[in-house]
């Protein structure tokens, strides 16, 4: 009884809920002949908008008005440069992931120095970076489609045990993640600012320290995931990083992290990627075309917001 | 004629009585305006004079008592008041700083209208500023964030005093000579008498003395959320309105106020704006910071923490400790538990490599549960499951685990019910004698007697230093007030 | 006469087009004609509409994530609905207006963050454009397309057009009764509250009529290109946001600029002519209007920096 209350509060249930449901509801419709391949596409393409949206989270927890707008570009330069740095020799893979861990950083920091050298608001900012980098990717790219190393391909597109390899990645990051937040101190910064950045101030936390590591943090996250998803695609498109821009801000919202700030929430995130993909399936497999989808994903963001902002008045 | 107006009330608050949680902020206090008189309204912070302003305005609805426009009965709120003539400069201003001055006084007067809406604002608010501020020179088209602070005061407080259709009956002044100077403050006294003598009512309230006796009809003095002394201002002088606003007897108490300076000081700043008193703290002294509320104390103690804390880079070792007050700068971090609420401040010395050990942090919260005795069944509960006096207690016992060797605290104790005073003060002493600094920012007379030293701030810098028995009410509230007549 | 903080912030903008025009008419002597005008400021006039939109957006300290995709849906009425049976598209458009205003009312009595319900509406929006026009389609009323390609003596369509927009919505937020409030709830709501005005209301008839700003951009887009899609607009969210804040506009604190937000949206309109005169690569286009932005806020940053300085002194 106690136990089940104590599920009942946590935020995230319910986007497990809800996919728990969704993914039932497609099964039935399939006969349940597709379950295993459909669970193992959720997994995959939750995958990346997981470790996109944990970068995300984190800005976001830092309170209002912090949001990272340049994810897609970074995601779209990092793979474009990483597969032509490796291209397609086995032996360079690490030094692709290293090279794109590196334009993570370099956008993370022009990120936070626009922020606080001009003193604009985050999202003009980001968004200012984001044209300066996805010019870049233009450039570097050229139209030329480089291919992935073999064996990065193939570590993409394969599983262990059933489950993408991808989502292992995911997990694994996730649970950095988790341990970042639950239990480090840089965790409890972040919290703290995102609820007030004042009192963190005068409690001796470097605020602006701080900010700065979690920009570059979500930036460089943005970037490994465009090196994964630039290898589990085949190559590099100009446009690969686009539906992440609303994808990784709507996967924060639906997983039950605050947006007010200071509140965030890891499984949430997997919950919410998981239900929207599935969602989307699930509208395929009935027949429905991306226009409904499209607008049930905009009454979910538009409800779960509705919900969660009760949930903080009756406070 | 004179007496038929006095007969005639603008606003009467009967038996008002208001409390925020264990506080008392009005306690059955009356407060009646009569037309064509100016009422003076004096009293020490806290004495309840925001309070009734707010009452009256209709911005604040009493939990006991009566309130009145004109001598009939009306559902309180904000249209009420307003329809019956009050207006109200707040000590904040309120004007829309993004504004020209002639569209804030559209903004205020809704019988601004229609077509040449404009041409009729600018007169009027023009002509107002001409009858109160002869000479002001301010150019009322241009946007309230050009104009300085001085004339930003100016232009609400001719707003308020204007009248579209219909003149204000009422018009309460908090504070209004804060920001002007001295031939700016003797114009507006002179139009208050004469907005009186045409029968208008005006409730004055101002820290300077001088201008209250100077100006007002009648004087009300408020303490403790009641009135203690109403009496024509011709009755009083600044002494004995001085003496009316503390209170004799309680200065029999015993001072434990005693020099500790030695050695070398281990904090300290300048005169602050260039003029006044250095400030300077020893170990284990508790010094006081005193004066009306909001004359720079706050930031005073904002301006030394911030001074020595990097904001980019975590620092090795606290030096310092901030204790916030629970007004506007709330230090509670509302999602969070209070074992997370307490512990924040000291994360550097309960983890191994960055990670917070958990074990440890319970242990840390079970010591400090004890020892402040913070009202709770478990530490895991949320900090707003607390009331306001434990959440104070939470917010001292975080500032007190750390390692700092001073804690400055901004007014913490405001609200906070006696018998949690009494422990906090308890463990104050007991640290202070430990080697311990603190520097204590507190709007209570009695607080301020529990220090070694006291510095009074007035206007952004400090006018006074008292060490041990200099510390008594009445030297405190002569520095606060007095001093800026002498100036 | 002193020069108002308003005429201050105007001046940068004014600066900065006056510049990006000599310089495009030095490198294209041509583009110093009639038809040279029209070609450069063709696209302007859906995008200052769109500006003046975000403007009101902006002017109640929001912001509007779903500009584009609405701008986009609304195209796509006017392509379908509107040429069709223009009774049913009117509808429609006022339908969508009292969306907004609905979702004003909304993030008023709830304290949404803007951002996020805008998010969800963009989503919303996008899926109704792709339900109307699933593939690039639709016709342009006529009497659209005569009016966006009219050709009237001396001035171009484009420059008239946005000459009269910065007219109309000048006198409506910088001169009306209405204005003032506006302006007043992003300048202080509280006080604007105390003087007994309806906050909500203002808000909702804020949203409103960008609602209609936005529902005439969409009309004028389609008179420009003659067909529509569903992504035909997406680029409005962030050129209206940028337009805006080139403008002289401020995200918080009620100050905005109609004229301001018209001239900024004529300038990126230019910039992007400028940047191929230029023979900066098409690459390079989208990077350096990111590089324009942040050289203006800079500009900004350091004009009122200079503005602040002489205050104290």
């Amino acid at each position: 009884m106690n136990a089940s209350r104590l599920l009942l509060a946590k935020p995230w249930i319910w986007s497990f809920a809800a996919t728990a449901i969704v993914w039932l509801v497609t099964i039935l419709f399939t006969g349940g002949a597709s379950s295993l391949g459909l669970s193992q596409a959720a997994l995959t393409f939750a995958a990346f908008s997981v470790i996109v949206g944990i970068g995300q989270m984190f800005v976001i927890t830092l309170g209002p008005g912090n949001i990272d707008l340049s994810v897609p570009s970074t995601m779209t330069l990092s793979g474009t440069l990483a597969l032509k740095l490796m291209d397609v020799q086995d032996g360079m893979i690490l030094f692709g992931l290293a090279l794109s861990v590196l334009i993570g950083f370099l956008v993370g920091i022009g990120n936070y120095a626009l922020i606080k050298l001009l003193r604009i608001p985050p999202i003009i900012a980001t968004l200012s970076m984001s044209f300066v980098v996805q010019s870049t990717a233009i450039w570097s790219n050229r139209g030329l489609r480089i291919k992935p190393p073999q064996s990065l391909a193939e570590f993409t597109t394969s599983s262990l045990g059933g489950i993408p390899n991808i989502a292992l990645v995911a997990l694994a990051l996730s649970l950095i993640a988790w341990v970042l937040l639950e239990k480090s101190i840089y965790g409890r910064w972040i919290s703290a600012i995102g609820q007030s950045t004042f009192a963190a101030r005068m409690t001796g936390i470097p605020v602006d320290g701080t900010r700065f590591v979690t920009y570059i943090l979500c930036a460089v996250l943005a970037s490994v995931a465009g090196y994964l998803l630039a290898s589990f695609s085949g190559g590099a498109a100009l446009n690969m990083g686009a539906e992440y821009l609303l994808m990784s801000i709507a996967v924060v919202v639906i997983g039950g992290t605050a947006v007010a700030g200071g509140n965030s929430n890891i499984p949430g995130i997997w919950g919410a990627s998981l239900f929207m993909f599935l969602v989307v399936s699930m509208l395929n497999t009935y027949g429905f075309g991306a226009g409904f989808r499209l607008i049930l994903t905009g009454l979910i963001i538009i409800a779960v917001i509705l919900l969660a902002g009760g949930r903080q008045s009756a406070r | 004629m004179i007496t038929a107006h006095q007969r005639q009330e603008v606003v009467a608050a009967r038996g008002i009585r208001v409390t925020f949680g264990a506080v008392k902020a009005l306690d059955g206090a009356d407060l009646v305006i009569r037309s064509g008189e100016c009422l003076g309204l004096v009293g020490h912070n806290g004495a309840g004079k925001s309070t009734i302003v707010n009452v009256i305005n209709g911005g604040l609805t009493p939990h006991e008592g009566t309130v009145t426009y004109g001598g009939k009965d009306a559902t309180h709120g904000i249209a009420t008041a307003r329809a019956n003539g009050v207006r109200c400069v707040f000590q904040e201003l309120s004007l829309c700083p993004n504004l020209t001055v002639s569209e804030n006084t559209r903004i205020m007067h809704a019988g601004l209208k229609g077509w040449a809406w404009r041409t009729r604002a600018l007169k009027l608010v023009e002509a107002q500023l001409a009858d109160v501020f002869p000479g002001h020179g301010i150019d009322c088209d241009s946007t309230v964030d050009d104009l300085s602070i001085a004339e930003r005061q100016m232009v609400e407080i001719a707003i308020s005093f204007a009248g579209a259709n219909e003149r204000p009956k009422l018009v309460i002044l908090d504070e209004p000579t804060s920001s002007l100077d001295a031939g700016l403050a003797a114009q507006l006294m002179t139009y208050i008498r004469r907005f009186v003598a045409d029968g208008g009512s005006v409730l004055l309230i101002s820290h300077i003395l001088g201008e209250i006796l100077s100006t007002s009809d009648r004087v009300v003095v408020m303490k403790d959320g009641r009135v203690v002394a109403d009496r024509a201002a011709s009755e009083f002088s600044t002494r004995t309105l001085v003496e009316a606003m503390g209170n004799v007897v309680r200065e029999q108490e015993l001072h434990h106020g005693q020099d500790k300076r030695l050695g070398t000081p281990i904090l300290s700043m300048p005169p602050r704006r260039g003029r006044g008193l250095a400030f300077e703290a020893y170990r284990g002294e508790i010094i006081g910071f005193a004066g009306l509320g909001g004359h720079g104390q706050t930031q005073a103690l904002l301006d030394i923490y911030l001074s020595r804390n990097s904001n980019w880079w975590p620092g090795r070792k606290e030096e310092l400790a901030f204790v916030a007050g629970d007004r506007s700068l709330n230090g509670t971090f509302p999602l969070w538990s209070i074992l997370k609420n307490l512990s924040i401040a000291s994360l550097g010395g309960l983890s191994s490599r960055s990670l917070v050990d958990r074990s440890r942090e319970a242990g840390l919260g079970e010591t400090w549960k004890k020892r402040i005795e913070i009202r709770t069944p478990d530490m895991d509960n949320r900090i707003l499951s607390l009331s306001g006096g434990n959440q104070q207690k939470v917010l001292f016992a975080r500032a007190l685990a750390t390692a700092a060797r001073t804690v400055l605290m901004d007014d913490p104790m405001r609200g906070v019910d006696v018998g949690t005073k009494q422990e906090v003060y308890d463990i104050l002493r007991s640290e202070a004698a430990a080697g311990r600094t603190f520097v204590w920012y507190s709007t209570e007379m009695d607080e301020i007697r529990l220090c070694d030293r006291v510095y009074v701030f007035r206007e952004g810098a400090i006018v006074a230093e008292l060490v041990g028995d200099q510390i008594t009410e009445q030297n405190v509230l002569a520095s606060s007030f007095t001093a800026g007549e002498a100036a | 006469m002193k020069l108002s903080s308003a005429t201050v912030r105007l001046i940068i903008p004014a600066a900065s087009l006056a510049l990006l025009l000599v310089a495009v008419f030095y490198m294209q002597p041509r583009a110093m004609s009639y038809t040279g005008l029209n070609l450069l400021f063709n696209l302007a006039v859906p995008i200052a509409l769109a500006t003046i939109a975000q403007m009101l957006i902006m002017a109640v300290n929001d912001l509007d994530l779903s500009m584009g995709t609405f701008v986009s849906f609304c195209a796509c009425v006017a392509a379908t609905f509107l040429q069709t049976s223009p009774a049913i598209g009117i509808l429609i458009f006022l339908g969508a207006i009292a969306v907004y205003a609905a979702i004003g009312v909304v993030i008023h009595v709830r304290e949404l963050p803007s951002i996020v319900v805008t998010l969800g509406m963009s989503f919303v929006w996008g899926g109704l454009a792709v339900l109307l026009l699933p593939s690039p389609g639709g016709v342009a009323p006529g009497w659209v397309r005569w009016l966006m390609t009219a050709k009237p003596p001396v001035v171009p369509v484009a420059i008239v057009a946005s000459i009269l927009i910065a007219a109309i919505t000048h006198f409506v937020v910088m001169r009306s009764s209405f204005g003032v409030a506006i302006r007043g709830v992003g300048g202080n709501h509280r006080s604007v509250e105390r003087a007994g005005w309806s906050v909500i209301r203002l808000r909702a008839a804020t949203y409103a009529l960008a609602g209609v700003f936005a529902v005439l951009s969409g009309v004028a887009l389609v008179g420009l290109t003659t067909s529509a899609d569903a992504n035909i607009a997406l680029r409005y969210t962030l050129l209206s946001i940028a337009g805006v804040i080139l403008g002289g506009g401020e995200f918080v604190g009620g100050k905005v600029s109609p004229i301001g937000a018209v001239i900024g949206a004529l300038t990126l309109t230019l910039a992007g002519s400028f940047l191929s005169f230029m023979r900066i690569s098409p690459d390079w286009q989208i990077g350096a209007q990111g590089a324009i932005l942040v050289v203006v806020l800079a500009l900004r940053l350091a004009l009122n920096r200079l503005e602040t300085r002489e205050k104290t002194r």
